[in-house]
């Protein structure tokens, strides 16, 4: 089992979730959170007095899947979160030791 | 004289618009803090409602309104506790009741002591800032109030002025300044620079983030300005006539203007033109056009609205260059607007809408000029050096900051108890997750139980 956990532009967020579901993900988790990488963050300026604003905000998405899925799932998520441009994110796969679904108590694949 | 019905209702309902200014103001300075001091922005301009309206009814008045007592620096005590101004000659001032007429002037003396709140946000004690603001009215607004705002003459049978007894600035010397562009807006802004340094500045500015929380907020409170300042400008005539109209037409375009020449600074200079820019470049226009608006026409009124909304947009940086945390810029925009404002007059008056001073440049020479300049420089003096005085001494005694530890955490919470924003699900607003623990009131309590 995997983690996949994915930090995309956030106005991509609605692609990426038709892709994923294209696919027959059952579920995701979606936060919003701020960082800056590449792309760097954006300056504004009040009554003259400039402010580099050193954060970018961006959508992160973190979707528990099957090891044998990763591949088709990282790529199709690539794929429909990419513009070309700097700052559209970075996807990353991390294994995941025990997955447990609350309500049943199933455990590993069952559970994913 | 005879109560005239119109000239009251419309004096009536000028106070009303005057005193809305205060919240007005108070939503304009609060957009502008952090999220974590939008309260304490706002109290201070309600503290200003609450004191000043009793201090004037108790004394203020009197010593603005009052009689001259002494060579047109103050007024006497005769109207102590609005005494002689309910019954009889003292009820009447020109065509409206002298209640009215006093009503209409507290608003003004309230809303100068609230401007100079914005230049000490975020770090002022509550407790202080109070003192401050009754001792302030006391020795600087009342009697600046009477220097320019208050009118006694004695005229001949055929109705020509033959002596003055009233203010040494308005009345005796000559000085322009219909709606206070002296007495309000030089007079708070002098104070703000005062206070601010005698607070020093605000920890970590100016490198840390200062900017602005709300900038709706801002635009609300501008709007409201804006309507407001309709009582202020046109109320001024205490009168709904002719000149009332003029000064109504004037405030418009003063302030279209101003806040089109503040937008075009900005979009010169920083490659955006802001909704900031739009609130602030209207007030500068609205401040600018307070002295004048019964002075010039209203091609000079644009005129004089861009020429101000243009230099106000540039002062405003001044505080960065000369290291002085003046907060939400009440220096750059009141001082410096209030005073432009004023000056300006003396190259724009005309002859057509003043009844006698001209400008400049409508052939009247420098002696306007002259007069108006002077009136800036002694109310500015006058306010700078008495503000700086009282802050200090409230400093050295009571102390007039907040400590370093209550200012970062937040004075709305460590000064009022309260926090003006709760917005994070950590602070419970979306209900999943409860952060703070509601504990009621004994008596509702034990009911419960």
């Amino acid at each position: 089992m995997k983690l996949v956990t994915a930090v995309v532009k956030p106005f991509k967020l609605e692609d990426v979730k038709t892709a994923l579901s294209t696919l027959g993900l059952a579920g995701l988790t979606v936060s919003e959170v701020q960082g800056y990488g590449r792309q760097k963050g954006h300056t504004e300026v009040y009554r003259g007095a400039e402010y580099t604003v050193d954060f970018v905000p961006k959508v992160k998405i973190d979707v528990l899947v099957d090891g044998v899925d990763v591949d088709r799932v990282v790529d199709a998520l690539v794929e429909a979160a990419r513009t070309g441009k700097i700052g559209d994110g970075k996807v990353w796969v991390t294994p995941v030791d025990e997955v447990v679904r609350v309500r049943t108590g199933e455990r590993g694949l069952d559970a994913v | 004289m005879k109560i005239d019905s119109g000239d009251t209702a419309w004096l009536l309902a000028s106070s009303a618009l005057v005193l809305f200014m205060t919240p007005g103001l108070a939503f304009f300075y609060g957009g502008m803090t952090r999220a974590k001091s939008v309260l304490n922005m706002l109290m201070m301009s309600f503290g200003a409602i609450g004191l000043v309206s009793v201090l004037w009814v108790l004394y203020g008045y009197s010593l603005s309104f009052g009689t001259d007592a002494f060579h047109g620096l103050i007024g006497n005590l005769d109207h102590i506790g609005m005494a002689k101004t309910l019954t009889g000659d003292g009820a009447i001032s020109g065509t409206i009741p002298t209640t009215v007429f006093a009503a209409f002037q507290l608003m003004f003396a309230i809303i100068t002591v609230a401007l100079i709140s914005g230049a000490i946000a975020d770090r002022t004690k509550f407790g202080a800032w109070m003192l401050f603001a009754g001792v302030w009215a006391t020795v600087v607004y009342f009697p600046v109030a009477h220097w320019v705002f208050f009118f006694d003459d004695t005229k001949d049978s055929a109705g020509n002025v033959i002596a003055h007894h009233g203010g040494w600035l308005g009345d005796r010397l000559g000085v322009l300044d219909f709606a206070g562009g002296t007495a309000v807006h030089v007079n708070a802004g002098a104070a703000g620079l005062a206070l601010a340094l005698v607070l020093g500045k605000r920890h970590g500015w100016p490198k840390e983030r200062f900017k602005p929380h709300n900038l709706s907020l801002v635009l609300i409170g501008a709007g409201i300005l804006w309507f407001g300042w309709f009582g202020f400008n046109a109320g001024s005539a205490v009168a709904a006539n002719n000149l009332s109209g003029i000064a109504f037409i004037n405030t418009q375009v003063a302030t279209a203007a101003a806040m089109l020449g503040w937008l075009i600074v900005e979009k010169v200079r920083d490659g955006h033109a802001t909704t900031l820019g739009a609130a602030s470049g209207a007030v500068a226009g609205l401040v600018a056009i307070t002295p004048a608006c019964a002075s010039v026409n209203p091609l000079f009124a644009i005129i004089l609205g861009a020429l101000v909304g243009g230099i106000c947009a540039v002062a405003v940086g001044l505080k960065y260059k000369l290291g002085f945390d003046d907060s939400l810029d009440v220096v750059g925009v009141h001082l410096v607007g209030g005073a432009s404002g004023a000056i300006l007059i003396g190259f724009f008056a005309t002859a057509t809408v003043t009844g006698g001073a001209n400008g400049l440049f409508f052939g009247g020479g420098l002696t306007q000029l002259g007069k108006q300049t002077l009136a800036v420089v002694v109310v500015g003096l006058y306010s700078f050096i008495l503000s700086w005085i009282i802050g200090k001494v409230i400093d050295k005694t009571m102390g007039f900051r907040i400590s370093a530890e209550d200012e970062v955490t937040g004075i709305d919470t460590t000064a009022h108890a309260e926090s003006g924003y709760d917005f994070t699900s950590a602070g419970g607003s979306s209900g999943l997750i409860a952060a703070a623990t509601a504990k009621p009131l004994a008596s509702a309590s034990a009911e419960k139980e």
